[in-house]
């Protein structure tokens, strides 16, 4: 089977800081996968590696066997990606936000419309569609960031601390509605967040500090019977933030 | 329609949107050319004599002289303007989105510059018409020569945009932008004053204006005003365009550029 991601000795480094050490990761497809570490860990530089807007010193990265350096575009394509900072148009409607990234992707027409209507519906948005983003309130912005990620049916979803600066309630239903979507969809997700509890006991976690991976497994196994935030902590050195 | 063109029309039509949203960037962008051609142009008139050289047949008012260079000066301002938008996306995030999209990065940047020269040559439409009623007019035919031109120079000017993007780190740097570059650009070329009135007082800033390729936008543009090719200025002008544009690729290429710090 395609791995989703794969991710093979990574080395990044701005200056002389280095900010990804030798990451090799995989990560089958329809796993929920949750990259979790303080903040500073490297996620987002390892996200832009991810998606192309940076190409890393060192390593190959290949989204469902495709490289994302010597094959840009197949692996683009089967990517949907939700950032840390919010990329909507404040001033366009949820709709021609979501129909201008269709169009992005090279759909149009009858079929993105359709799509649209889709993915706005699985997001629980639809009543939202034809709302100014600037007028949406938090949760529903982020909703709609995830929407668009999937309007071109991706099979791999980044997702960049995407529950940041939310309440509790809305962070549980929009990691609840992500865990559905890996296995309802089959989509490989990577989550990256840095709270222990948006991870799910049967997820891949993978625990990245200062640039390295220091875990890799199932969570219950990583946990092994206790509590995630001692074992993230004790590993890390550090309070959760 | 393949994915080139239907990715060039989504670029182009959320530009336009976005125009259409900001009412005030159009009354700014028409007010700024307006007040040069109803007050200082006025004012300059009578202290300006101007001889007859191409592609003007006859004396002529001064107003006359500066509408091609503030056609340029419409093209200038919205090429750095989307410049800023652009250092605006990356702030905000939504450059990503753009850059994440499969699509060959030149062409994203082509469909960028495309977007920001169309929006150009609507303003300057509004401002010949504007300037139509106050009694500057040209060949009907003049009217349409010109938009090959205004294209030329827009890319141009809108690939120079940006060049200047990549290079910008935050948005707070683009006043120095305005200083550095659109003020020196302006008024060293010949969008106020022919340049043989300019080498009659200084040589040096003669030479300046004779090497600043927004004075060859603006001579494309008043020459086809008149139905006329200035063949020297449109290979300026072409080869400036190709030579901005292949920066700004190289600018915002993930391994090389200047961008990588910055996304």
């Amino acid at each position: 089977m395609t791995h989703g991601i794969e991710i093979s000795e990574v080395n990044h480094s701005f200056g002389h800081k280095r900010v990804l050490d030798q990451i090799t990761l995989s990560i089958k497809g329809g796993t929920f996968c949750a990259l979790l570490g303080p903040n500073g860990a490297g996620k987002s530089t390892l996200f832009s590696a991810l998606t192309r807007l940076l190409i890393p010193t060192q390593g190959t990265i290949r989204i469902q066997g495709n490289d994302i350096h010597k094959n840009p575009r197949p692996a683009l394509s089967n990517l949907g990606v939700v950032f840390q900072q919010q990329t909507m148009d404040l001033d366009l409607t949820v709709f021609q936000n979501l129909r201008y990234f269709g169009k992005l992707q090279g759909m149009s027409g009858k079929d993105l419309n359709q799509r649209i209507d889709q993915v706005l519906n699985l997001l629980n948005m639809a009543e939202r569609s034809y709302e100014v983003v600037r007028t949406l309130n938090g949760g529903h912005r982020r909703r709609a960031e995830i929407a668009r990620s999937l309007i071109h049916d991706p099979k791999v979803l980044l997702l960049d601390e995407a529950t940041v600066g939310l309440d509790p309630e809305t962070r549980k239903s929009i990691t609840d509605d992500m865990h559905k979507i890996a296995q309802t969809e089959g989509k490989t997700i990577l989550w990256a967040t840095h709270l222990c509890d948006e991870v799910g006991d049967d997820d891949q976690l993978v625990i990245l500090h200062n640039g390295q991976i220091l875990r890799n497994g199932q969570t219950h196994e990583i946990a092994n019977g206790g509590s995630l935030l001692d074992v993230f902590l004790s590993l890390t050195g550090r309070d959760q933030a | 329609m393949s994915i080139y063109l239907t990715s060039l029309t989504a670029i182009v039509g959320r530009d336009f949107l976005r125009f259409f949203n900001q009412r005030g960037r159009l009354v700014s962008a028409l007010v700024r050319p307006l007040v040069w051609l109803f007050v200082f142009a006025a004012g300059f008139r009578a202290a300006l004599g101007l001889s007859i050289s191409p592609p003007y047949e006859t004396y002529i008012n001064y107003e006359d002289y500066i509408v091609p260079g503030l056609c340029g000066m419409i093209l200038l301002f919205n090429g750095m303007q989307s410049s800023l938008s652009l250092v605006y996306d990356r702030e905000m995030g939504s450059m990503r989105i753009l850059l994440i999209s499969p699509l060959p990065r030149w062409w994203i940047l082509f469909s960028k510059i495309i977007a920001s020269t169309i929006v150009s040559m609507l303003q300057v439409y509004i401002f010949l018409m504007i300037a139509y009623f106050y009694g500057i007019t040209f060949n009907l035919t003049g009217y349409i020569t010109v938009a090959p031109a205004l294209l030329l120079g827009g890319m141009m000017l809108g690939a120079l945009g940006l060049v200047l993007s990549s290079l910008i780190k935050q948005l707070e740097n683009f006043a120095g932008v305005m200083n550095f570059v659109i003020f020196p650009m302006f008024f060293l070329s010949s969008a106020l004053y022919p340049l043989w009135k300019m080498a009659e007082s200084s040589e040096l800033l003669y030479k300046i204006c004779a090497i600043n390729p927004f004075t060859y936008v603006v001579e494309l543009i008043r020459f086809s005003l008149f139905v006329q090719l200035e063949l020297s200025s449109a290979i300026i002008v072409f080869v400036c365009s190709v030579a901005f544009l292949m920066i700004s690729i190289w600018g915002y290429d993930p391994q090389k550029g200047f961008i990588q710090r910055k996304t």
